[in-house]
């Protein structure tokens, strides 16, 4: 099956840096946006992303999650480059991004592609979806006629017969099959790592699980790695391997998803697990859900930035901010809060007991 | 077991209540939506004609628009086979306005395609572009915009000293603003959404994402409000000409022609009326065409 | 509100100096040494050269414009080459008697627009609506110089009922609108200037009704067991500023858009000034009629996004 596929599309990208090199590593990512203040001529800067590190593993899937409005959809496009990094780095497969002797955007663009959430916007509606589709490889050097090819198949590899579909517009597809026509777009220059930004929030129920499972199934064909931006708890454990919990442009868990789901560390994770309903009452995490709305990022408190909405607030949250830890391999499971880092002043940090 | 759930959600999925073949491409449609309007065709068809009229009237004028008789001036429908009478030279009027067709037209249409070209590109590279490009481009369009529109056609004209050059390319002027900012505020709706991003994802070069993604998503209301602006080119064409700004005498235009005959007002005040209503029945079938257009376009799928 | 006011002031005032490089560039577009194209042709040697350095015309051209702007925020236009008279004298008298046509027309133009709007807006899809619809296309299409030819044959030679052209007997410009002598030389033009505005507040009429009839509150009002009339009444007044506006800006198109129909009546306005000076190429008169114009239309847009600002609060806000 791998084999015939092979045949067809675009030759996928080599593995240059080893199975035990992260695909992908980020370090310290920051960016702010400029907005307008109060006053007249006041600058204010949004802190979207702010301070960001992470690790993603070749083959693996990492779940981010957090609040709507914090920072997840910024940091997917900072990782594709579609904006500017304010400062930090880059490391794809062992190599620098951007930097003189490491990976260009362009070649990173190449093996890293996007699907976006609102699947009737990223889609052209004035192109047949074989044609968006056969967009990326024809970007990439294809002839017309072999571009179409690699349309044809991908849409097959989707579940859309091509003939059927591959003539017809946006508008003529549910919201299901659009974003599959999307996943094909995304898959149609084959490459390495796939960010889905909420792709799958848009869609019913139904629709939702049968894309999962394409996913699923798609990522074990293919080979592929994926940064998995969702607010869905749910969706995020069904399949994630590791979950990045984000909270105000800043990550504060960072581990395995059984673990999050079972453990969590960070009193906010716990929080977000507290609010969403279980079916089974064994499996109930004994958390006040928080309230109110979260602060906004133009100006966000002092040292731990949850401490505004934590339960467990103390003089030490306001005047240090909490450092995630180190994280070595796919198993590390950390949190960015005092409670977890011996000797921080926190009365309930381990090891004070 | 669940294997078999899933695979017969999928072709549930593929049985599309819509066959493949009703697909039609969106300019496919819009053809048909017209074809399927009356009085849309109608008006196509009289303004066909008139084109033809214009390409054709060595053929079809019956006398020579420039062949002046002292003795035949100002005579009234019929009088010596001249079916429309002569003119205050004695010049046929029928000839005159079939060959004063094309310069209306010409005017009408040229001042309108350079504009499009002209304002068409600026704008979608203002959209496109954004920030700083896009402000310097439209605000400078914002002082061409300042004017009302017959009073920057006859400033530029006037100032380059007539001519029907001189009004084509006054007239290019007067609509180039209005279609960048056409094309500016398609460009820049069309830039946030997603698939622009996507191609970029995609590592497509800014021109290629113009080429194969913008384009074809600004053509449409671009296209529509430069079909709307012929009648008013015409219109405004004939006006430079009226004021001697436009088409130089002795050439038959409409414009310059209501212009001259203006002097013999009291002699024969039906003839002098004629190249007026040729005006005024070119614009409205323009303008009418143009409406259809627009409806035809305008309907969401 | 004043920081509303603020802001489109200062929005308007690089408006304001882009015209006027276009207008000053009007004389750098005609064929020829500029300096030729505002000086009379029988101007002496001494003239020449006097005028050159005096006006800076052995400058660059930023230095120039620089002069130029100054000499104009002072009043000075230049002088006039056919009749050797200050600019500003040839246009400002003539401005009044544009502004005394612009303001019959555009009132007269509201009144029938308006109704005609009303009526179709009242009755969206009927005849009536039709036939109102039609013939607003008709107005935008028709050029209005031909109309006014066309009802200087019905009126004047025909009929003989109304002068066909001038603003007065014998020639006469001191106009009073209270003289029925003086009274009837406007009444031709006046129809012919409203032609287009008519339309065009016929269709904008329509639109904001039809909008309005979709709203809410609309529905609310028929749940509440209003009459027909009494809701009517209820769209109109919402209807009206929308169309005021648009009214604001007619005028201000009519001020500079004019030349045509004061050409057919040779109505003594800004129009007709600028239509001779084309024919005696007179570039000073030109180039000064048209920046007053221009002026004068940059301040009505003004004008109207500020009392529209005043009357909507969704604008104030915005």
């Amino acid at each position: 099956m791998s084999g015939v596929f092979q045949s067809a599309a675009m030759a996928p990208l080599e593995d240059r840096g080893g199975a035990a090199q992260p695909l992908l590593i980020a370090r310290d990512l920051v960016r702010h946006f400029k907005v307008k203040g109060v006053g007249l001529g006041e600058e204010a800067a949004v802190r979207a992303v702010d301070g960001v590190s992470f690790s993603l593993f070749k083959g693996e899937t990492l779940g981010v999650v957090g609040e709507s409005g914090c920072g997840k959809s910024t940091l997917a496009r900072l990782v594709m480059h579609l904006i500017q990094l304010g400062s930090g780095e880059l490391i794809f497969d062992g190599e620098g991004v951007g930097a003189p002797d490491g990976v260009s955007v362009d070649d990173l663009r190449r093996q890293v592609q996007m699907v976006f959430q609102d699947s009737a916007s990223s889609l052209n509606p004035r192109m047949p979806i074989r044609d968006s589709v056969a967009f990326g490889p024809y970007v990439h050097g294809k002839s017309k006629e072999e571009s179409r090819r690699i349309a044809r198949e991908m849409l097959g590899r989707v579940g859309l017969n091509p003939d059927l579909f591959g003539p017809r517009y946006p508008h003529e597809l549910s919201g299901g099959q659009k974003q599959r026509v999307n996943i094909a777009r995304a898959l149609a220059i084959s490459p390495r790592m796939v960010i889905l930004d909420e792709a799958v929030s848009a869609l019913d129920k139904s629709v939702e699980a049968q894309v999962l499972n394409l996913l699923r199934e798609l990522r074990r064909s293919f080979n592929l790695t994926y940064l998995f931006i969702s607010h869905d708890l749910n969706v995020v454990q069904y399949i994630s391997d590791r979950v990045l919990v984000m909270y105000l442009g800043q990550v504060v868990e960072l581990g395995p998803v059984d673990d999050i789901f079972s453990r969590p560390l960070h009193p906010y994770t716990r929080a977000l697990l507290g609010s969403r309903s279980s079916m089974d009452p064994a499996n109930r995490i004994e958390e006040p859900p928080i309230t109110g709305d979260p602060p906004s990022p133009i100006d966000p408190p002092s040292g731990c930035r949850f401490r505004t909405r934590c339960p467990h607030a103390e003089a030490v949250c306001e005047l240090t901010m909490p450092r995630l830890g180190q994280w070595l391999n796919r198993d590390s499971h950390v949190a960015a809060c005092h409670m977890h880092e011996p000797g921080s002043g926190h009365t309930l940090a381990v090891g004070n007991a | 077991m669940t294997q078999a759930v899933a695979t017969s959600i999928d072709t549930s999925w593929e049985a599309d209540p819509a066959p493949a073949a009703k697909t039609r491409t969106y300019w496919q449609s819009v053809l048909i939506r017209i074809f399927r309007d009356k009085a849309t065709l109608i008006f196509g068809t009289v303004v066909l004609a008139i084109v033809l009229l214009a390409i054709f009237a060595p053929l079809i004028a019956p006398f020579d628009p420039y062949k002046e008789s002292i003795i035949g001036r100002l005579k009234p429908f019929g009088w010596r086979g001249h079916p429309l009478g002569t003119d205050e030279l004695g010049r046929d009027m029928l000839s005159r306005l079939i060959y004063g067709a094309r310069s209306s037209l010409l005017m009408g249409m040229v001042p309108v395609l350079v504009a499009t070209l002209v304002g068409g590109t600026l704008g979608v590279i203002g959209g496109f572009a954004g920030k700083r490009v896009n402000t310097a481009i439209m605000r400078t369009m914002d002082v061409f915009y300042a004017f009302p529109s017959v009073l920057l056609a006859v400033a530029i004209s006037g100032a380059m000293g007539g001519g029907m050059m001189n009004g084509m390319i006054a007239l290019s002027m007067v609509f180039t603003p209005a279609l960048c900012r056409i094309a500016e505020t398609a460009t820049a709706q069309v830039r946030s959404l997603d698939f622009i991003e996507a191609a970029r994802a995609t590592g497509a070069r800014p021109l290629t994402i113009i080429r194969h993604h913008v384009l074809g998503n600004v053509l449409g209301p671009v296209f529509i409000y430069a079909s709307s602006l012929v009648s008013v080119s015409i219109l405004l064409a004939s006006g430079l000409s009226f004021l001697g700004l436009g088409v130089k005498p002795p050439e038959p235009d409409w414009g310059l022609m209501l212009s001259t005959l203006r002097q013999s007002l009291y002699v024969n005040p039906i003839i002098c009326a004629m190249p007026g209503a040729a005006i005024f029945v070119t614009s409205i079938c323009f303008n009418l065409v143009s409406d259809g257009i627009r409806s035809a376009m305008d309907v969401r799928q | 509100m004043f920081a509303i006011i603020l802001r489109r002031l200062i929005y308007a005032i690089p408006i304001a100096l882009g015209v006027s490089v276009v207008c000053f560039s009007l004389v750098y577009l005609a064929p020829g040494d500029p300096l030729q194209t505002i000086l009379p042709a029988d101007a002496s040697a001494d003239t020449i050269a006097f005028i050159k350095h005096e006006y800076g015309f052995d400058r660059p051209i930023p230095v120039q414009f620089f002069f130029w702007l100054t000499r104009v925020l002072q009043g000075d236009f230049g002088m006039s080459i056919a009749t050797r008279r200050p600019v500003v004298d040839e246009v400002l008298g003539s401005l009044s008697n544009t502004a005394v046509l612009a303001t019959i027309a555009v009132p007269l133009a509201f009144l029938i627009g308006y109704s005609l709007g009303v009526i179709a807006g009242c009755f969206p899809g009927g005849w009536l609506d039709k036939l109102v619809t039609g013939s607003a296309v008709m107005g935008v299409s028709l050029p209005n110089y031909w109309v006014g030819i066309v009802l200087v044959i019905i009126f004047s030679v025909e009929m003989m009922a109304l002068p066909a052209t001038g603003m007065g007997p014998n020639g006469s410009t001191a106009f009073s609108l209270f003289r029925w002598a003086d009274l009837q030389y406007l009444i031709l033009p006046a129809i012919t200037l409203a032609l287009v505005p008519v339309g065009i507040l016929a269709r904008s009429t329509r639109a904001s009704l039809a909008e309005i009839r979709n709203q809410d509150f609309v529905t609310t009002l028929r749940a509440k067991g209003l009459g027909e009339g009494a809701i009517v009444r209820h769209m109109l007044k919402n209807a009206m500023p929308p169309v005021l506006a648009v009214m604001g800006l007619q005028f201000g198109y009519l001020m500079g858009g004019s030349i045509l129909v004061e050409t057919v009546f040779t109505w003594p306005g800004s129009g007709f000034v600028l239509s001779k000076a084309i024919i005696n190429r007179d570039i000073p008169v030109l180039q000064g009629s048209i920046l007053m114009l221009a002026m004068i239309f940059v301040a009505t847009n003004l004008v109207v996004d500020l009392l529209q600002a005043a009357i909507d609060p969704r604008i104030r806000r915005a």
